[in-house]
């Protein structure tokens, strides 16, 4: 954070007990049933620090990270901002402006009608600063990302990275205190994403917000977080400090997040790729009873069939949701 | 380029050899280089991997070895499959090399595959039409296909269309199509990216043990290192359409020489990068095809340059199985050497 506002008593942003229902309806008349795509999710965001939230698609981490920033209402649990209850988005909330969002897709979350600068001022617009400043504020933003000058262009003018730079600047004009960063790099090109990646760390280091990373990727958020989430069919099933993650994790599916992750060597020769996690993600249309991750987990044993696990201390700021850690 | 093999004895012949392959594009009166003199040799069960960046012609080296490419792309040079140039082959002829002695998956597996067939159908087609089978020998092919390619309960899997179907399992009725008629080739164009990491483990081990047990060769084209590392005995590396570094993965991965090689190596995330305060980069983006600058066209974005970068495209140097596309190769005073 930077300095001068008062710090208050405990977390910046944190989620209590948050479930998120969606109705979903298969076929045109098919009857309705409820897909819980978030459930009974708790995590802390501390003032400028980064948070990694890590899982494969459909495990509801977008969901999450729209929940944290009001762009989804939970349908049960609590979202607060410094212990305040937060409102859905909107221009005239208390909250406008103090968190923010960066999305995966810079061709789609960028309007294509709109120059570099007025996506980047929109923000302060919706906040009723004068046009001036606007610009004048949008135009420093832009310099900041790197793309000093170019404000009068337009998205199809820019590159995937650059525009994915007009999207930082745009979270970043109002001096967020939370950015929701979802899938920020994972449209872009190799060689691009570790500019955004150090891009990302600069803003932190220079405006203070904190992150909550999303991403299926445990090597990129590794590199941007310090503790990180597992998330597996819409619960946290573990959370660590990335060193203890990455020396060994406690949930057999974490193991197996690990287990696929470069290693930045190549396979020996004749050697077989390791053993990958058998079956599927299951539909959390019909999630399977006790431990949801026991068919696919190697460990398995009865009771994971039969009861869902309880979260288990391991160390100070690391648990894990599982019945053999 | 260098002939050597890696998975099979050293002294089988080479199933595919593309010589010179070009691929240019018809735009405005004139030809818009996208691939540029790609030379490759591919064996009988290895699998090498083509890896690159977006627009730097990987996928469309694999497409053009089938003449799968749009109507404004002009294919030159050779396209030896065993000793048939595929590149002149007519239509018809092509027609019994695509998905006979050619398989093929793409990155989509719902958009490659028909919506309105059964997966098992769809399946099914390449053993009726080139092999002739009946349909219910076709049938009965096909679900033990299924079964090889881990796909449970195949006989009732048949009757599913795709939109039943996981992207996991998409994927895997495409290369269980692909694998129908005993192919000695196939072309696998980003197989995983679609697919979530511990699927994409599953899908690699299955295309890795295919080519082993059938000796079949498979050129899959990623832009993502660590499947090469998984998977590749042999990789090129592609820059702007050319293929700018070729090796033994292992000495690929040991000593990579091409400094976009190396940049590629250390600017992706891995799980050391924890310690790093900031991720190494390559600076700047890839160049479009209609601003490619002039000699190497990595020369801008490359710390290492010298004046010659800026001024000839450099040769391929070949050094032992590892040939490089790079002036800096062939200075051997240089310690990186």
């Amino acid at each position: 954070m930077p300095g001068g506002v008062a710090k208050p008593e405990g977390p910046l942003l944190a989620l209590k007990d948050v479930s998120r229902a969606f109705g979903v309806r298969r076929g045109w008349l098919g009857e309705q049933r409820r897909l819980i795509a978030v459930d009974r999710v708790s995590l802390d965001v501390s003032a400028g620090e980064s948070l990694g939230l890590v899982g494969e698609s459909g495990c509801g981490k977008s969901t999450l990270g729209r929940l944290a920033c009001g762009l989804l209402a939970p349908s049960s649990g609590q979202v607060l901002l410094e212990g305040r209850a937060l409102p859905l988005a909107g221009a005239r909330s208390w909250a406008a402006g103090r968190i923010q969002m960066v999305f995966q897709d810079p061709f789609s979350s960028l309007n294509p009608r709109m120059s570099a600068r007025a996506a980047v001022a929109e923000p302060l617009a919706a906040q009723g600063v004068p046009r001036a400043e606007q610009r004048r504020r949008a135009e420093e933003m832009l310099a900041t990302v790197g793309l000093d000058g170019l404000g009068g262009r337009y998205p199809h003018e820019f590159s995937g990275g650059q525009r994915q730079r007009i999207a930082v600047a745009r979270a970043l004009i109002t001096r967020p205190e939370v950015v929701i960063c979802d899938e920020p790099v994972s449209a872009l090109d190799a060689s691009v994403q570790a500019q955004v990646l150090n891009l990302l760390r600069d803003a932190q280091e220079r405006f203070g917000p904190a992150y909550l990373f999303i991403s299926h990727d445990l090597a990129v958020v590794g590199f941007m977080c310090r503790r990180i989430l597992v998330m597996y069919l819409g619960q946290i099933v573990e959370e660590a400090a990335r060193e203890q993650l990455f020396a060994g994790a406690a949930h057999p599916y974490s193991q197996a997040l690990l287990a696929s992750m470069p290693t930045g060597a190549s396979r020996k020769e004749g050697e077989l790729l390791p053993p990958p996690l058998e079956g599927e993600l299951p539909s959390p249309l019909n999630p399977p009873p006790g431990c949801r991750f026991h068919p696919r987990c190697p460990k398995a044993v009865g009771i994971c069939r039969r009861e869902p696990p309880a979260w288990k201390e391991l160390a100070p700021g690391w648990r894990a949701r599982c019945h053999l850690a | 380029m260098q002939k050597h093999c890696l998975a099979c004895e050293s002294e089988a012949s080479p199933l595919l050899r593309l010589e010179n392959l070009s691929v240019h594009f018809r735009r405005d009166g004139g030809l818009l280089p996208a691939v540029r003199d790609v030379n490759l040799t591919l064996y009988p069960g290895g699998i090498t991997c083509l890896v690159g960046e977006s627009g730097c012609g990987k996928s469309l080296t694999a497409r053009a070895i089938l003449r799968l490419v749009p109507e404004t792309a002009v294919i030159s040079g050779r396209v030896l499959l065993q000793d048939t140039d595929v590149r002149t082959l007519p239509e018809r002829a092509l027609r019994r090399i695509r998905g006979r002695r050619v398989g093929m998956i793409f990155q989509e597996p719902m958009s490659s595959l028909n919506p309105v067939l059964t997966a098992g159908e769809q399946a099914a087609e390449p053993l009726r039409l080139h092999l002739g089978m009946s349909r219910a020998e076709a049938r009965r092919e096909t679900e033990r296909l299924f079964a090889e390619v881990g796909i449970p309960s195949p006989h009732s899997r048949y009757e599913d269309f795709p939109h039943q179907l996981s992207g996991g399992m998409r994927q895997r009725v495409m290369i269980a199509m692909a694998l129908a008629c005993r192919p000695e080739l196939l072309l696998a164009d980003e197989p995983t990216t679609a697919l979530d990491a511990t699927i994409q483990g599953q899908i690699l081990r299955l295309i890795v043990t295919q080519s082993r047990d059938r000796g079949m060769a498979v050129l899959l084209i990623t832009h993502d290192l660590g499947v090469v590392a998984q998977v590749a005995d042999t990789v090129g590396v592609m820059y702007a359409g050319h293929l700018v570094e070729h090796a033994p993965a292992g000495e690929l991965f040991a000593a990579p020489l091409h400094p976009y090689t190396r940049g590629l190596m250390h600017s992706a995330p891995s799980r050391n990068s924890m310690q790093l305060d900031r991720l190494p980069t390559i600076p700047g983006s890839v160049p479009s095809l209609e601003n490619m600058p002039a000699g190497c066209p990595f020369h801008p974005r490359c710390a290492e340059a010298i004046p010659r970068c800026a001024e000839a495209m450099p040769p391929t140097f070949v050094r032992g199985a590892h040939a490089t596309a790079c002036w800096l190769a062939a200075q051997p005073s240089r310690d990186a050497f």
